[in-house]
């Protein structure tokens, strides 16, 4: 397999690319640490695929105490981080920048860019002094295109791309590659809420608007973004950073 | 990562050398059957031999790709020996020696955006029809870093480059709805045979890269087979970059 003994650390764990990745990298042979907001969701995930290969810990992302704290039980129950998923992010209210308020923005960017960079700046240093690893930041179709009633969304998913490329920057000489992972609209709870909010806000049907625009003309499912993180996560991808990686059924073309 | 392409037809154009045969052999590898072409029949011999021993079927097949005649005549042996084809590397590529762009003579652009772009137009269009009667199949175009950055007094190479990613985006779209998926790769510089024959200091391309280093053959095979695989079924129209962080910088 191809992360036989392998420390995954994944943020977002419980959410529906979250647990796709968890699954994936446990099926590779990994150990993985699932971190998320709370511990209901991924407990019982860990539950489910034994306690051997997982663990939960309790995050919230935008707090540094806590990264700090979920980043030395990660190092304390598996010896160490191979891999960082930084996935953990949130939507926001849907609406246009006239319409909606500051403190949805300031909520977006804390946990989707603040928790990032908080997560980078604690795992690193791990990589680094264990001679290499590799990161992947989810970011979004929504990080390399604009849309109307997501800007804050949108934003912080750009920001990401260009955190990433400085991280990769500093660490390539550590062995540490960074990439992200830009997911199109995938069958996730996050984008139900973002259908709901769509339709609350009398913003059209969303997902009939997305299947419209994509090449391939539908949902992508949590696996398929799984298995581009799989792909960053192992050796094959050892040429790797810097980059990103558009899995979007086309709709970025 | 695991890869299984058991039994598959796959086509890999410029695959005497370089690239093109690190896919080959990392397709064979994965149980693929192959059809490899290119320009110089005694590579392309070799090729063939080489990857026969571990018991791979092999079609090799002199071939211009930038020629439609002989592009024409490439499907037609391929479909008589193997009758379809699965997945198609369009990886046949050159490039003239650096020099200043007011410089570069007419021909010498003609020449790379014959192979490079024409080459890969043909060659999808040949590819493209043959997967619209089997309903579908997988295009995997080998685009560069350069696709999105520039190098210098690569001019032809550069505008050649850009192109493919343009073509691969456009074309991926005009035909996502009936399962054929068209991705492009784009590497960064690696020690083959053409980047050697161009640059002659190779420690001053490395310096390009995040990672300081050339990356190698097989780095960007696993790339291609990964846009090869099932395991990229919601990719399409994307540029897959390996390229140790160029486009970072």
């Amino acid at each position: 397999m191809k992360l036989d003994n392998k420390v995954v650390l994944i943020t977002g764990a419980g959410g529906g690319i979250g647990q796709a990745a968890v699954r994936k990298f446990v099926s590779e042979g990994a150990k993985v640490m699932l971190a998320d907001i709370g511990t209901e969701v991924t407990q019982t995930l860990v539950d489910e695929l034994g306690s051997e290969h997982c663990d939960c810990v309790a995050v919230d992302v935008a707090v540094a105490d806590q990264v700090e704290n979920m980043v030395s039980a990660t190092v304390a129950r598996f010896g160490g981080i191979d891999v960082f998923v930084a996935n953990a992010g949130v939507e926001g209210k849907i609406g246009s920048i006239m319409d909606t308020d500051v403190a949805n923005l300031d909520k977006i960017l804390a946990i989707n860019v603040r928790g990032v960079w908080l997560g980078l700046h604690y795992v690193m240093p791990v990589m680094r002094d264990a001679g290499g690893g590799s990161v992947i930041i989810t970011s979004s179709g929504a990080g390399v295109q604009g849309s109307p009633n997501t800007a804050g969304y949108n934003s912080s998913k750009h920001a990401v791309i260009g955190l990433m490329r400085c991280a990769a920057l500093e660490v390539a000489q550590f062995g540490i590659r960074v990439n992200t992972v830009n997911p199109g609209a995938v069958e996730t709870r996050m984008m139900e809420s973002i259908e709901e909010g769509f339709a609350d806000a009398g913003a059209g049907d969303f997902r009939a608007m997305v299947e419209a625009v994509t090449p391939l003309g539908r949902y992508g499912q949590p696996d398929e973004i799984a298995n581009m993180m799989l792909f960053l996560g192992s050796d094959d991808s050892s040429y790797c950073t810097g980059g990103v990686f558009m899995v979007d059924g086309g709709n970025s073309t | 990562m695991t890869f299984d392409f058991k039994d598959k037809v796959v086509l890999i154009t410029g695959a005497a050398a370089g690239l093109g045969y690190a896919c080959a052999q990392a397709f064979a590898a994965a149980g693929a059957k192959l059809v490899i072409t290119d320009i110089s029949q005694e590579a392309l011999d070799q090729a063939v031999e080489n990857l026969q021993q571990d018991g791979t079927e092999v079609l090799g097949l002199l071939n211009d790709a930038s020629d439609s005649a002989d592009v024409g005549a490439m499907m037609a042996a391929l479909l008589a020996r193997f009758g379809r084809l699965d997945i198609a590397v369009n990886n046949a590529g050159t490039a003239t020696p650096l020099q200043e762009f007011h410089e570069v003579g007419e021909a010498e652009f003609d020449r790379v955006i014959a192979v490079n772009l024409k080459g890969v137009w043909l060659c999808m269009q040949a590819e493209i029809r043959q997967m619209l009667k089997q309903g579908g199949g997988r295009i995997v175009n080998m685009a560069s870093a350069t696709s999105r950055n520039t190098y210098p007094h690569a001019a032809p190479y550069v505008t050649s480059k850009f192109a493919v990613a343009g073509l691969t985006r456009t074309v991926a779209v005009d035909y996502a709805d009936r399962d054929i998926r068209i991705n492009a790769i784009c590497p960064g510089n690696v020690a083959t045979p053409l980047v050697v024959s161009l640059v002659e200091d190779l420690s001053v391309l490395s310096t390009k890269h995040a990672i300081k280093r050339l990356g190698t053959p097989e780095e960007v095979a696993n790339g291609v087979m990964f846009l090869a695989s099932d395991l990229s079924s919601f990719s399409t129209g994307s540029l897959l970059e390996v390229d140790g962080g160029w486009n970072a910088i």
